[in-house]
């Protein structure tokens, strides 16, 4: 019995091991001094820990400003996202209108649909609106969020009928019930679906890679493999480079993991 | 069911979901049709410049790929990707989920973060990192390797290991995900159906493949979908951890239509491409559901 325990949890140790040690050892080499970390046996530990790297990041490379870039482009996406999917969630689980349940099975059949089918075409549509090279550009995609506003309806579809019943009996308006009776009611589900949108355009690669000509505009991602490219031999640097790219969203997401991870399963399974 | 509410309720839904809706039309819909009208054209640089000189060519931009070796090269790629990727992936995270699921685990908050942190991760600063582990002479997969007398693997400089290399980088940063969908399947299984097959004395293995496996079967189905979907959409691992190269043996097709349509401008093909990864998907995805009915799965 205790046996069995302990090689249980001595093997879930172990993929532990496998999924963190990377990120340990990012950290790790990102505090050791130019070239320290080309030897081999590779060394686990800096032998002198330094903020070199991560001085000459905000330094001669700017990553400062990459890093506001980011932040700035994150917050506009969630914000966007959220205005533009919780009333339309909320729409579509509660509110009676002709054509309501067609749109919504078309819309979840769309999902299926990966977004870089249509890349090309989106980038001609933005250059004929003028939004290439801009974040507009950049944060259009997270407008036409269908993942959430399935996430908002499945969520939405649990607040009693009588509720909304009674307010409306009271005479408010159906914009007044979604402001003072829905909305608080959602809270938990807002989390979720901020800390998705927030953490999917963070970590976005490949449209700001497309929209974002202007090197000024760069988000970190994009700054960093361009940064990856040029100085291939600079292990320290780039790690302290990784750091900075991913540590926000990491300690974002420990933080609030139980909103990310129930959201993930409201998603996928069903009942 | 849908009886149409009273008239200002059905006002106010068309009026909440129509900036959403609106929002998937202009940058979904209308995009994703586009590609197909954009494929049927030339549409280069030129009429990048000047739309006068966009033309109709009908099916030239698929023959033309048809007969680009480098176009079959990224497909073969993307198709060993789903091959080898999708029952790695699956296999990895179902393994990790019924690890996190048993009921002699200890601490299994603590295990089922650690497991799934890397998913939440920037593909591009983890794609690095995993660069450098996998560095020929300094990298930490090398060296646990010759700690039990393997010789060193050029992972990312050999045309042969490239492509497994970044499965395991793939493979590492996503199967928390995974991982996650199989565990809320798993907890819905009853462990007394478990606990009578033990009882007979039926092994480990013997359970798993004839009570839990045929109870998560849908799961299963579901997960494989996403992983194949996943894996004919790489792109961020090779243009950061090996520009496609050694030899072309990383080039996706996704990787190949970025570099048709925003290195080349030679958008019309590009958009042909991606049409072609669109039926590629929906084929892929038509003959799972098929073989699942078959096995009588869903």
């Amino acid at each position: 019995m205790s046996l069995r325990r302990w090689t249980v949890t001595l093997l879930a140790a172990l993929v532990a091991l496998f999924t963190i040690a990377p990120l340990l050892w990012m950290l790790s080499v990102s505090f050791m001094a130019r070239g320290e970390a080309a030897q081999f046996p590779p060394p686990l530990l800096p032998g002198d820990p330094t903020l070199d790297n991560y001085r000459a990041l905000f330094g001669s490379f700017g990553i400062g400003h990459f890093l506001i870039n980011s932040l700035l482009v994150s917050t506009l996406a969630t914000l966007l996202a959220l205005f533009f999917t919780i009333p339309a969630g909320y729409a579509f689980a509660k509110l009676r209108f002709r054509g309501r349940d067609a749109t919504f099975r078309l819309l979840v059949a769309a999902l299926v649909v990966p977004g870089q089918i249509g890349m090309l075409p989106l980038f001609l549509e933005l250059k004929a609106m003028g939004l290439v090279n801009s974040y507009a550009g950049a944060l259009v995609p997270w407008l036409a969020g269908i993942f959430g506003i399935f996430l908002v309806r499945q969520y939405c579809l649990t607040i009693p009928d009588e509720m909304l019943e009674a307010a409306r009996i009271d005479g408010a308006s159906e914009a007044q019930i979604l402001r003072r009776i829905v909305l608080p009611l959602l809270s938990p589900i807002i989390v979720t679906l901020a800390l998705f949108v927030f953490l999917g355009s963070w970590n976005d690669f490949m449209w700001p890679l497309i929209i974002l000509a202007d090197q000024d505009l760069y988000t970190l991602p994009v700054a960093l493999a361009a940064m990856s490219r040029e100085h291939v031999q600079d292990n320290e640097l780039m790690m302290a480079g990784a750091v900075v790219t991913t540590l926000p969203v990491l300690v974002l997401f420990l933080a609030l993991q139980r909103f990310y991870l129930s959201g993930l399963t409201t998603g996928s399974v069903k009942g | 069911m849908t009886g149409v509410g009273r008239p200002g309720e059905a006002r106010a839904g068309w009026a909440m979901s129509a900036p959403a809706l609106a929002a998937i039309l202009a940058f979904f819909v209308v995009p994703a049709i586009g590609s197909l009208f954009l494929s049927f054209t030339d549409f280069d640089i030129y009429a990048l410049a000047d739309l006068d000189n966009l033309r109709f060519v009908g099916f030239q931009n698929y023959e033309r790929l048809v007969a680009n070796p480098l176009f079959w090269k990224a497909m073969t790629n993307s198709l060993l990707f789903v091959a080898i990727g999708t029952p790695f992936i699956v296999a990895l995270s179902l393994f990790a989920a019924l690890l996190i699921n048993s009921r002699w685990l200890k601490w299994r908050p603590v295990w089922r973060v650690a497991l799934f942190a890397p998913y939440v991760t920037t593909l591009v600063a983890t794609a690095v990192v995993w660069r450098y582990l996998l560095h020929t002479r300094y990298g930490l997969v090398n060296y646990l390797l010759s700690l039990v007398g393997i010789a060193p693997v050029d992972w990312l400089g050999s045309p042969t290991a490239s492509l497994p290399a970044i499965l395991i980088f793939v493979g590492w940063k996503t199967f928390g995900y995974s991982m996650i969908i199989f565990l809320a399947a798993l907890q819905t299984v009853p462990r007394e159906l478990d606990e009578a097959a033990r009882i007979d004395g039926a092994g480990w293995f013997t359970r798993l493949r004839h009570v839990t496996l045929p109870a998560i079967a849908p799961t299963v189905l579901l997960v494989s979908v996403l992983t194949v979907a996943a894996m004919f959409q790489l792109f961020a691992e090779p243009y950061v951890m090996t520009q496609g190269g050694p030899a072309q043996s990383t080039v996706t097709i996704l990787y190949f239509m970025y570099e048709e349509g925003f290195k080349w401008w030679n958008l019309g093909s590009g958009a042909a491409v991606a049409f072609l990864l669109f039926l590629c998907i929906l084929a892929v995805t038509l003959v799972q559901l098929r073989l699942a009915r078959r096995s009588g799965a869903i």
